[in-house]
């Protein structure tokens, strides 16, 4: 099976800045395929490669096997879903979804019909002569959505199109959006910034920083084992030390963080002895905390602090622990089940994780 | 508070009622009744149609007349022709200094006065003027060729007259126009030509709308650029206004072609408005 999306070494220059170096991928068939990097890394020039809008200074994308570096974008196979959506104002929904259908020259009477097929599909049936002022704007985002689908195009680009939504319509949209890749069956090439929307929706994604892919792989994979320190800290919320590692014995390894705390932590393959500068990423929700340091006996890494302060965020909440030596603030997740309620600021508290949830990279790599 | 308030919006309203009433209707009512006068004997005057009927039935006023509406069509469509792919290039393409730089460009030629705009063209255009001896010099031809005193040298110092009141409000409209509306325009298939008429033309049609009618007006009243550039040859409305006013002191006839003026530039504006279907009120706003 041939893969929908192909970028084979793909660089684009602009003057002395290099915006993206040297990236290679491959999106298989009717996957949600998403590059997920801060702003400025590169990701929204990708995409206007791959639409046509940019030129590459070197490399090739295949769609479908076949080369469409030659290729203008009102000629390639893929449509694209703007930031901003770019519906056009001066037409109602019907003629913004039958746009692409009049240029590919379809009767008219048959162009009727797809629109009202795409307007069904979207939920928005006999909405097709408002006009897109009219609209909301989740409505504005299945138009935009509709109106690349109804071409059928092999491979559909979408550059952060849920930005400018409100966060409640944003979680609703996430869900949306996967279902209509699901009922489409295309191939669907999303940028974000925003690490919950990649994680939800992909089956894979790209993280990139500076130009370049760090880690290619499925959610989890980039949750729970990342593979370069800039994953660890972009994807999730972690706690992060920087020390000298002590000990290094079989998987397992000991550092001492250079505001003097003792960790263990878990070599994970990577080429780590001792001596080496390296840093150590715990999440805050690998985090178990307890009344009573016996509670938490089978962790090897144990502290015991007090409650600096309390961030409420509904089920996200934490807390933040000073340890006794009152040289590290550690965040730790806090549960929800109701027997840390009376937790407040200056509480006596115990935590603990196990080693092989630090995940630990030598120093300097970002 | 109330009176207050009313007070403040009271002296707001004041200049532009002033203005109004003192400098365009009582005029224009005055000017009305006079054109409405017919002269029978020595400061002795009655009321009839008569001034409109010498227009109607004398072919030079009427030719006069209907040939300036024309060629201040003909002006306009020039005009937009020129300003849209100027415009375009301004308010799209073009970006920070260049911008700036092409937009003063536009702006430098009405930092003179008319006037010398004009006298600008007569050293080019004229017998003995720039074009024609560099005509002469390489050797197209071989005798001076003159190039004032025609329909096409009115045109010429029309456009070029109205150039500016085209472009302003189309980079405005074209300003406006989001580049991703442009390319999502592209993307979904539409080629260069498509993209323009069903997404640039539409979103620019209050600008072209409201330049077109500035061009119009101003190319319609104009008197300077074809009275020193047609000459004697090439007769403008406005001229025949003038001549009925200043030199044959028929102010009754004067003002009933006035009023004629009046009439049509509003018939015609009116006219490409509902052509276009726009409405004032959208490209005025």
């Amino acid at each position: 099976m041939t893969a929908d999306l192909e970028c084979l070494n793909l660089t684009k220059r602009f003057g002395q800045m290099t915006a993206v170096d040297n990236v290679s991928f491959q999106v298989p068939r009717g996957s949600f395929f998403s590059i997920l990097g801060p702003s400025g890394c590169g990701k929204t020039t990708i995409m206007r490669m791959i639409a046509g809008f940019v030129e590459p200074t070197k490399g090739d994308i295949k769609i479908r096997g076949r080369s469409v570096i030659d290729t203008p974008p009102n000629k390639r196979p893929v449509n694209m879903v703007f930031q901003h959506l770019a519906l056009f104002p001066m037409m109602n929904v019907a003629d913004n979804i039958g746009y692409g259908l009049r240029r590919a020259g379809m009767a008219k009477a048959q162009i009727a019909t797809r629109v009202d097929a795409a307007l069904q599909r979207i939920g928005l049936a006999g909405t097709g002569q408002r006009k897109i002022d009219e609209l909301s704007g989740g409505q504005k985002q299945r138009v935009a959505i509709a109106r690349c689908m109804v071409l059928e195009p092999d491979v559909l680009l979408l550059d952060e199109p849920l930005g400018a939504l409100d966060l409640k319509l944003r979680e609703h949209m996430k869900v949306e959006l996967k279902s209509l890749q699901a009922a489409f069956d295309t191939t669907f090439v999303y940028i974000t910034h925003d690490q919950s929307e990649a994680l939800v929706m992909s089956d894979r994604i790209a993280v990139m920083n500076d130009g370049r892919f760090e880690q290619v792989g499925s959610g989890q994979d980039l949750y729970y084992r990342p593979r370069t320190a800039f994953v660890a800290g972009f994807v999730g919320d972690t706690n992060r030390w920087t020390g000298r590692i002590e000990r290094v014995d079989g998987d397992e390894l000991e550092m001492r963080t250079d505001s003097g705390m003792l960790m263990r932590g878990a070599v994970h393959g990577r080429p780590l002895s001792a001596g080496d500068r390296a840093d150590v990423f715990v999440r805050p929700e690998a985090i178990r905390i307890a009344q009573s340091a016996e509670e938490l006996a089978h962790f090897d890494n144990r502290i015991s602090g007090r409650v600096t302060s309390t961030l409420f965020n509904g089920a996200a909440s934490r807390i933040l622990v000073q340890d006794s030596a009152g040289k590290e603030e550690i965040e730790v997740n806090l549960p929800q089940s109701g027997e840390f309620a009376s937790l407040r600021r200056g509480s006596e508290i115990h935590i603990g994780w196990s080693g092989a949830q630090g995940n630990c990279f030598a120093a300097g790599q970002s | 508070m109330r009176t207050q308030a009313k007070l403040g919006l009271f002296l707001l309203l004041t200049p532009l009622l002033l203005w109004l009433s003192l400098l365009i209707f009582i005029p224009h009512i005055d000017m009305f009744v006079v054109s409405l006068r017919e002269r029978i004997g020595v400061a002795e005057y009655r009321i009839s149609p008569a001034n409109y009927l010498t227009f109607i039935n004398e072919p030079l006023y009427l030719r006069t007349f209907l040939r300036t509406a024309v060629m201040s069509i003909i002006a306009t469509i020039i005009t937009l022709l020129i300003a849209f792919p100027v415009s375009y290039y301004i308010a799209k393409i073009a970006r920070g200094r260049a911008r700036s730089a092409l937009f003063l460009l536009c702006l430098v030629p009405f930092w003179v006065s008319e006037l010398v705009r004009t006298f600008g063209w007569m050293i080019l255009l004229r017998e003995t003027g720039l074009i024609s001896n560099l005509l002469q010099f390489s050797g197209l031809a071989d005798a001076p060729v003159e190039m004032l005193y025609n329909d096409a040298a009115i045109m010429i110092g029309l456009v070029y007259t109205s150039m500016l009141f085209m472009v302003v409000p189309l980079v405005t409209t074209l300003e406006s126009l989001p580049d991703d509306v442009i390319e999502a325009g592209y993307d979904l298939g539409g080629s260069g030509i498509a993209v323009l008429r069903e997404i640039v033309i539409p979103h620019a049609m209050p600008g072209i709308v409201s330049g077109s009618i500035i061009v119009f007006m101003l190319s319609l009243g104009n008197y300077l650029t074809p009275t020193i550039l047609g000459g004697k040859d090439s007769l403008w409305f406005t001229e025949l206004i003038y001549s009925q006013f200043i030199v044959r002191f028929n102010w009754e006839l004067g003002a009933a072609f006035g009023f004629l003026l009046l009439g049509l530039s509003s018939a015609i504006v009116w006219g490409m408005l509902k052509l276009t279907g726009q409405s004032l009120e959208k490209t005025m706003g």
